[in-house]
């Protein structure tokens, strides 16, 4: 391998695991590139063709390549060596996963606008429990699950059933969308999705916003599909056995865990549970004592000097909070969307027993953390475990939920493991809370360079407008994107951060990025410093579901391969 | 597409002020004339604008709300950076928000323009039952101090528009009367130091009506 230069060393050759491919950067003219394509024509032995199919000649393309784009990195003489990595196969299956159910939501959606054109109001919800019956049919034992999903079935469907369908939008934006990007033809393609819906979807007034919560589909499909049914059963397996797999729960959890085993593949996942079936108990058990244990020992002092502070902030800022932040979006392109104020989760936050469970996690925890102590907006990252955690208990719709409807023990533990399980999460980002909180500053610096390589337009249009980046991405790192996303994506987003290695710290840089060139072309519209601003403290997500989720995962992914190897500062 | 409306300044004014006293919603209720119960904890920064119509000229108010919380600090310091005017807010209703507001003024000077125009805000006077912040006492306060001082209720809208309008008005008349240096695109800064004139490479936030 050579050696000459930093050039040389920024891509790690002899790696087994090999970074990805030569992906379009954002701006390319090229239609997207096919990893499968690319992994196929290796195996044949030939020598891999160019990185966009169909052009003759490697050189000149490349050239052309990288005339045309904004390259995330210089490819100079290497392009024998980059294109052998890129023809390598990344996670394939993950990916193509991802992407499949990417375009199942998307058939699912054009079936539904078929049927929804055609049938009468009513007849939709006919429809989608047949699907549901007929799937039931197969899957003796999947009955009590199905009949969850069926419920869900039958409230969606009856507040858009009598409305046009809502889900044009997705075609209708795709014309929207002007891309100057790739514009993907097809649904297919780990990236193409990326660009899909630029404008803001037309979507009717009601939003099931609670409804859709915990199972974050918001497109009108709530029958289980027949690989939605086959995910739930190899999790099922997985976690059946007397030891559970990690690694492989891990992969599967990658693509979104299905909600019926959400909250135990998410204890597992961080740790909190062990992977031997027989230990669980015990440990739960015990694990859940010594959080009792805590509160006996420390809660009780929450008024005194030293505390009290600690306590007092706490206390203010738990009764403010609401997972979903419903604000009239400032700027709408297509269209105002009267969207209810009111959210309908704020019922299960005023609860007070359910504050009191939320100010005991945080007080125990800031007691035991000095260093840090509470911060502002660890109070959010409590909230998809203890949502999760409760889900797991209820049937009915999350807002027709009292918790005062569930056995004390029952709340107890739901306490306890969201405690441990945000402990673990916190673990892994704490320098993000510590004085002067340097992780976060380190990772706002890192977005700021990525984005400088990934998308020079949008940076340099930051830039000129002199917009820093630590003005709307501190908060992005110090919630997790939580006040950028409705609850449901949250929770769809940490299963993959769980799967991750290191995935709060690490993969979340890639999905900051990926989040922000998302909004290019909103971003590139804005000429002054308080559009931009606005703009960026407001992105119109607020209709955001498991789709949109799973494609910027996707870009994430895809970015963070392409950097895996980059030097340091990129990857902390 | 940003803001087409045409204005002669920019100025940027800070909210600064305890957790809890009531900043975003004074925001809100000045920009979007917006009040709301269940306003979330600021996180890091947010940041709105309006624009005033001020003895003929139009001022872009640009104003941002910090969090309360001490740990923002080294963070927010950043955002002293270019402000022309500040609203220190405490609530009547707390006096340990009101003893806090010696250290804000503090770190206020520590990274603010030092001509940086300064209110004392009195926040929640709907609450009148439960005040335990006289009004005499802090009038006096601000008066020692050289700030302005006003009493609102953002929930009621008293005042709110007063007190940003003041604000404004003042930093307006600094403006007016010292050499001011066009530093960023972004905001006006009063800078009394010798104005090493800017090469203007950037463009002056003045717009022709």
């Amino acid at each position: 391998m050579s050696s000459d230069g930093n050039k040389k060393q920024f891509w790690k050759r002899n790696a087994a695991k090999v970074p990805g491919s030569i992906q379009h950067v954002y701006g390319a003219q090229h239609p997207p590139f096919d990893p499968l394509l690319h992994a196929n024509l290796i195996k044949a032995g030939n020598k891999p063709p160019p990185a966009t199919p169909g052009k003759p000649k490697k050189a000149t393309t490349f050239q052309e390549f990288e005339s045309i784009t904004s390259d995330a990195w210089d490819v100079g003489d290497d392009d024998d060596e980059l294109l052998a990595m890129a023809a390598q196969n990344l996670n394939i299956e993950v990916v193509m996963e991802t992407a499949n159910k990417v375009i199942e939501n998307h058939s699912k959606q054009q079936e539904r606008q078929r049927q929804d054109d055609t049938t009468e109001p009513g007849q939709g919800e006919e429809d989608a429990q047949e699907e549901v019956a007929a799937e039931e049919l197969e899957e003796e034992e999947e009955d009590e699950y199905l009949r969850v999903e069926e419920v869900e079935a039958i409230s969606p469907d009856a507040s858009f059933a009598s409305q046009s369908s809502p889900y044009a939008d997705s075609r209708l934006v795709k014309s929207h969308s002007e891309a100057p990007i790739g514009s993907p033809r097809d649904a297919a393609g780990e990236r193409a999705g990326l660009h899909r819906q630029r404008s803001l979807p037309h979507r009717p007034p009601v939003i099931p916003l609670v409804a859709r919560m915990a199972d974050q589909n918001t497109s009108g499909t709530p029958a289980m599909t027949e690989r939605e049914a086959s995910r739930l059963d190899k999790f099922k397996q997985l976690l059946a056995g007397p030891n559970t797999d990690l690694e492989e729960l891990r992969k599967l959890s990658w693509s979104g865990i299905p909600r019926q085993v959400r909250p135990i593949a998410w204890k597992l996942l961080s740790g909190y549970l062990p992977a031997n079936a027989e230990r669980r108990e015990s440990v739960l058990q015990r694990k859940r004592q010594e959080y009792f244990g805590f509160i006996q020992q420390y809660y009780d002092s929450r008024n005194d000097e030293h505390h009290q502070d600690t306590y007092r902030q706490i206390h203010i800022d738990i009764p403010r909070m609401s997972p979903e932040n419903l604000v009239l979006q400032p700027k709408v392109t297509e269209i105002h969307i009267d969207i209810p104020r009111t959210n309908p989760l704020i019922p299960l936050f005023q609860q007070a027993s359910v504050q009191e469970i939320f100010e005991r996690i945080l007080f125990i925890w800031a007691i035991r953390h000095p260093a840090s102590g509470y911060v502002q907006g660890i109070n959010d990252l409590v909230t998809p475990f203890f949502v999760v955690f409760v889900f797991e208990y209820i049937e009915e719709e999350v807002e027709n939920f009292d918790v005062s409807s569930l056995q004390e023990e029952a709340l107890r533990n739901i306490e306890a493991d969201s405690f441990w399980c945000m402990s673990k999460l916190l673990d892994g980002i704490q320098d993000n809370y510590t004085f002067a909180q340097p992780g976060i500053q380190r990772k706002v610096k890192a977005l700021e360079e990525l984005v400088s390589r990934i998308d020079e337009s949008v940076h340099r249009h930051m830039q000129q407008y002199e917009v820093e980046y630590l003005q709307f991405a501190f908060r992005w790192m110090n919630n997790l994107l939580m006040r950028e996303l409705p609850l449901r994506c949250t929770i769809r987003l940490w299963d993959t951060y769980q799967a991750e290695p290191e995935g709060f710290s690490h993969f979340h840089l890639y999905v900051c990025a990926a989040f922000l060139v998302r909004w290019r072309k909103e971003i590139l519209e804005e000429r002054d410093f308080q559009g931009l601003m606005i703009l960026l403290q407001n992105l119109p997500t607020m209709h955001w579901g498991n789709e949109e989720v799973s494609v910027l995962l996707a870009e994430a992914y895809r970015l963070k391969f392409a950097f895996a190897d980059a030097p340091n500062h990129y990857k902390r | 597409m940003g803001s087409d409306e045409a204005y002669n300044f920019v100025f940027k004014v800070v909210l600064i002020g305890e957790s809890g006293v009531g900043k975003s919603n004074l925001l809100s209720r000045f920009t979007k004339n917006e009040f709301n119960h269940d306003s979330r904890t600021t996180i890091g920064v947010e940041f709105s604008t309006r624009t005033v119509q001020l003895n003929g000229f139009y001022i872009k108010a640009q104003i941002w709300d910090t969090a309360g919380l001490e740990r923002y600090r080294a963070i927010t310091s950043a955002y002293y950076r270019g402000a022309v005017g500040a609203l220190l807010v405490y609530d009547i209703t707390k006096h340990l928000t009101y003893e806090s507001v010696e250290r804000w003024l503090k770190e206020l000077y520590d990274h603010a323009d030092p001509h940086i125009v300064v209110m004392l805000v009195g926040n929640k006077t709907d609450l009148e039952s439960e005040r335990s912040v006289p009004t005499e006492e802090a009038k006096d306060f601000a008066e020692k101090k050289g700030l302005l001082f006003l009493e609102t209720s953002a929930l009621q809208s008293t005042n709110v528009e007063a007190a940003f309008n003041k604000v404004l008005e003042e930093i307006h008349k600094k403006v007016n009367s010292k050499e001011v240096v066009r530093g960023s695109i972004n905001a006006v800064t009063l800078n009394s130091s010798r104005a090493e004139s800017q090469e203007e490479e950037k463009k002056p936030c003045c717009k022709n009506i």
